[in-house]
C-alpha cells in the first residue's frame, strides 16, 4: 500500500517535471521559430528599405527636374544661377561600357566553357575551373587599380584611346564579368542529357556540330539568363570603373574618348556633394537600382525556367 | 564517290578544328589576365612588404616610409563586426526557408528578393547607409561601414545556408522527430550539424566578399590617417586607403597602394580557395 502510494507521488513529481520540460522546449521553439521567421522577412524589407530610401532622397532632384534628367546631358553642380544637373552621359556611358564589356566577355566565355566541358581533359577541369573563377574572387578596387596604372598606359601607348578611356573600362568589366558567364555557362551545359550529345556524335557530327546544333539550342534561355546576370553586375561595377573611365561628365564621341557611368559619378562626386547635387546622385543611384532590378528579375526567372526544364 | 564526298568531309572538319581553336584561344586569353594581374601585384606589391607594413601607421603625404598597420586593423574590425552582424541574420533566414517555409510562397519570394540582393550595385548600399546611418548620427563612422558590409553579408550567406540545409537528407530529421525532439532542437542538434561545413564555407565567403569591398565605404566610414579603434568615428580601412593612394602622385603612397593591394587580394584569394576546400573535403566522405 505504502508502496504503491510512493511510486504514484514520485511519478507525479515526474510527470510535473516532465510537463516542465515540455513547457520550456515548447517556449524554445517558439522563440526560435520566430526568430527565424523575423530574419527571414527582414531580408525582403532590406530590399524596400532600399527602395523607399533612395526615394526619398532623390526626390528633390526628381521634383526639380522630371523626366527632363534623362535627356540633359549638362552636368554643372557650380553652375550660377542655378545648377543644371542632367543623367543623360552618365546613363549613356553605363550602356556603352556594360555592352561592350559584353561583347567581348560573351564570346569568349562560351569559349571557356565550351573548352571545359567538350575539349579539356579531366585532370586540368578543376584546376582551369578554379583560376577562372579566381578572377571573380579579385575585389573589383585591384582591377581598378590594375586598368589605372598597367592596362592604361599599354592601350595609350598603342593608340588604343589615352589612359582614361570607355574603352579601357569596358575591358576591365569584359574581364571581371568573364568568370560568371563562363561558371555559368559551364553549369547550363551540364544540364544536356548525354543521350542528345551521345545521338548527335552517333550520326557523325563534328564536336563544333554538337555544340552548334545541339547543345547551345537547349541551353539557350539558361544562356541569355547567364548573360543578363553578368550584365546585372557590370551595370553596377563601381571601382574598377571609376578609376579608368575618366569621369567626364560629356557625351562621348566615341569609344575611346574618356566619359563616367552612374557608379562612377556617385563614387566620384558624393563625399563632396550637397543639397540639390547630392540628390541628383542619388536619384542617378535610384535609377541604376532600377535598371540592375529588371535586368537581374529578367535573368534568375530565365534561369528558373531552365532549372524547371532540367527537373521535369 | 569519295573523291566527290571528301570536300564535304575535309571543310567540316576545318570549320571544327577552326572552332576549338578559338575555344582553346579563349580560355588561354582568360587566363592571360589573371597570371598578368597577379603578376604585376607581385612585381609592385612585393618589394614594399616589410614589418613596418604591420608596424608602422599611414604615413602623411610626401613623407617616407610608414606601413598601414592602422588600416589593416580597421578593416579587420570593419570585416569582424560586418560580419558578425550579417551571418547570424543570414543564417536565421536561411533557415526559415529550408526548414520552416520551404514550399511556402514568402520562401520563393525572399528567395527571388535574395538573389537580387545578391548582386545588387554595392554602391547603392554605401547611399542607402548614407541615407540611413550617415545622415542621422551627423557623421562618417566605423559602425556605418560595419552595418553597409553587413547588408552585403546577408544575401550570400542566405543562400548558402538554405542551399546546405536542402541537401541534409529528411530522414535525419525523421529520425530525431521520432525520438520527440523538438522542431528547434531538431534543426539546431541535427541539421545544423549535417550542414556545418556549407554554412562555414558560405561565412567565409561573405568575408572574402567584403574584405574588398571599396564602394560602399567610401561614404560611410571615410577613411582615417591616424591610429583609431573607435567604431562611432571615420576608421581607417585597407580599400578606402588604396583608393585614395592611388588618386594622388605621391611615389611613397602608390607604393603603399601596391603592397595593400597584394595583401588584400591574396588574403581574398586565400579564403577563397580554403572556402572550396571545405566544400570539397565535404563532398568526397
Amino acid at each position: 500500500m505504502t508502496d504503491m502510494a510512493m511510486t504514484s507521488h514520485a511519478a507525479s513529481a515526474a510527470s510535473a517535471e516532465r510537463a516542465a520540460v515540455l513547457q520550456k522546449l515548447r517556449g524554445g521553439d517558439t522563440v526560435f521559430y520566430w526568430m527565424t521567421r523575423i530574419a527571414a522577412v527582414s531580408v525582403l524589407g532590406l530590399l524596400g528599405a532600399i527602395m523607399i530610401s533612395l526615394i526619398i532622397g532623390a526626390w528633390p532632384a526628381l521634383t526639380e527636374y522630371g523626366l527632363r534628367f534623362l535627356t540633359t546631358a549638362r552636368w554643372a553642380p557650380n553652375a550660377m544661377p542655378d545648377p543644371v544637373l542632367g543623367g543623360l552621359s552618365p546613363l549613356v556611358g553605363t550602356l556603352i561600357t556594360s555592352f561592350v564589356a559584353l561583347l567581348i566577355a560573351v564570346p569568349v566565355g562560351l569559349g571557356i566553357a565550351i573548352f571545359l566541358t567538350e575539349l579539356c581533359p579531366p585532370r586540368l577541369m578543376r584546376p582551369i575551373s578554379v583560376a577562372i573563377e579566381m578572377l571573380a574572387g579579385i575585389p573589383s578596387i585591384i582591377y581598378g587599380m590594375w586598368g589605372f596604372f598597367v592596362l592604361g598606359p599599354f592601350l595609350a601607348d598603342r593608340g588604343l584611346g589615352g589612359n582614361l578611356s570607355l574603352f579601357n573600362a569596358s575591358l576591365i568589366l569584359a574581364i571581371m564579368v568573364l568568370p560568371f558567364i563562363t561558371a555559368i555557362s559551364r553549369d547550363v551545359f551540364a544540364t544536356v542529357p548525354p543521350v542528345l550529345k551521345e545521338a548527335a556524335y552517333g550520326v557523325g557530327c563534328t564536336t563544333w556540330e554538337v555544340v552548334r546544333n545541339v547543345v547551345l539550342p537547349y541551353t539557350r534561355v539558361g544562356l541569355i539568363g547567364g548573360v543578363m546576370l553578368a550584365l546585372g553586375r557590370a551595370l553596377g561595377e563601381t571601382m574598377a570603373v571609376t578609376f579608368v573611365v575618366g569621369n567626364s561628365f560629356r557625351l562621348p564621341t566615341s569609344l575611346f574618348s574618356p566619359g563616367t557611368t552612374i557608379s562612377a559619378a556617385i563614387a566620384s562626386e558624393f563625399a563632396e556633394s550637397a543639397d540639390l547635387h547630392q540628390s541628383a546622385l542619388i536619384l542617378l543611384g535610384l535609377l541604376l537600382f532600377v535598371l540592375t532590378f529588371c535586368v537581374l528579375a529578367a535573368a534568375r526567372l530565365m534561369l528558373a525556367r531552365l532549372a524547371k526544364k532540367a527537373g521535369a | 564517290m569519295s573523291a566527290r564526298i571528301s570536300p564535304l568531309y575535309a571543310g567540316r572538319k576545318r570549320v571544327n578544328a577552326i572552332a576549338m581553336a578559338l575555344c582553346y584561344a579563349a580560355t588561354a586569353f582568360g587566363l592571360m589576365w589573371l597570371a598578368l594581374i597577379l603578376a604585376s601585384l607581385l612585381i609592385n606589391g612585393l618589394p614594399g612588404l616589410s614589418p613596418a607594413i604591420f608596424l608602422e601607421n599611414t604615413p602623411p603625404p610626401n613623407a617616407q616610409g610608414g606601413g598601414l598597420a592602422n588600416a589593416i586593423v580597421g578593416s579587420l574590425m570593419l570585416t569582424i563586426i560586418g560580419v558578425g552582424i550579417g551571418a547570424p541574420i543570414g543564417i536565421l533566414a536561411g533557415t526559415y526557408m529550408a526548414e520552416y517555409g520551404r514550399y511556402s510562397r514568402v520562401t520563393s519570394t525572399i528567395r527571388f528578393i535574395n538573389d537580387i540582393l545578391l548582386s545588387a550595385p554595392s554602391i547603392i548600399i554605401g547611399l542607402f547607409i548614407y541615407t540611413i546611418i550617415v545622415v542621422p548620427m551627423g557623421r562618417f563612422s566605423g559602425i556605418a561601414g560595419a552595418l553597409a558590409l553587413a547588408v552585403i553579408v546577408i544575401p550570400v550567406v542566405v543562400r548558402t545556408t538554405e542551399d546546405m540545409l536542402l541537401l541534409v537528407p529528411n530522414p535525419l530529421r525523421e529520425a530525431a522527430a521520432a525520438l520527440g525532439m523538438p522542431r528547434s532542437l531538431v534543426i539546431k542538434q541535427v541539421a545544423y550539424r549535417a550542414a556545418r561545413a556549407g554554412i562555414i564555407t558560405g561565412v567565409l565567403l561573405a568575408v572574402a566578399r567584403v574584405s574588398g569591398e571599396t564602394a560602399p565605404l567610401l561614404f560611410t566610414v571615410l577613411s582615417n590617417q591616424f591610429w583609431s579603434l573607435d567604431i562611432t568615428q571615420p576608421l581607417a580601412n585597407l580599400p578606402v586607403t588604396i583608393n585614395n593612394f592611388i588618386n594622388n602622385p605621391d611615389p611613397n603612397w602608390k607604393k603603399l597602394a601596391w603592397t595593400g593591394a597584394l595583401l588584400i587580394t591574396f588574403a581574398v584569394l586565400s579564403l577563397n580557395i580554403v572556402a572550396r576546400t571545405l566544400t570539397q573535403s565535404r563532398k568526397s566522405k
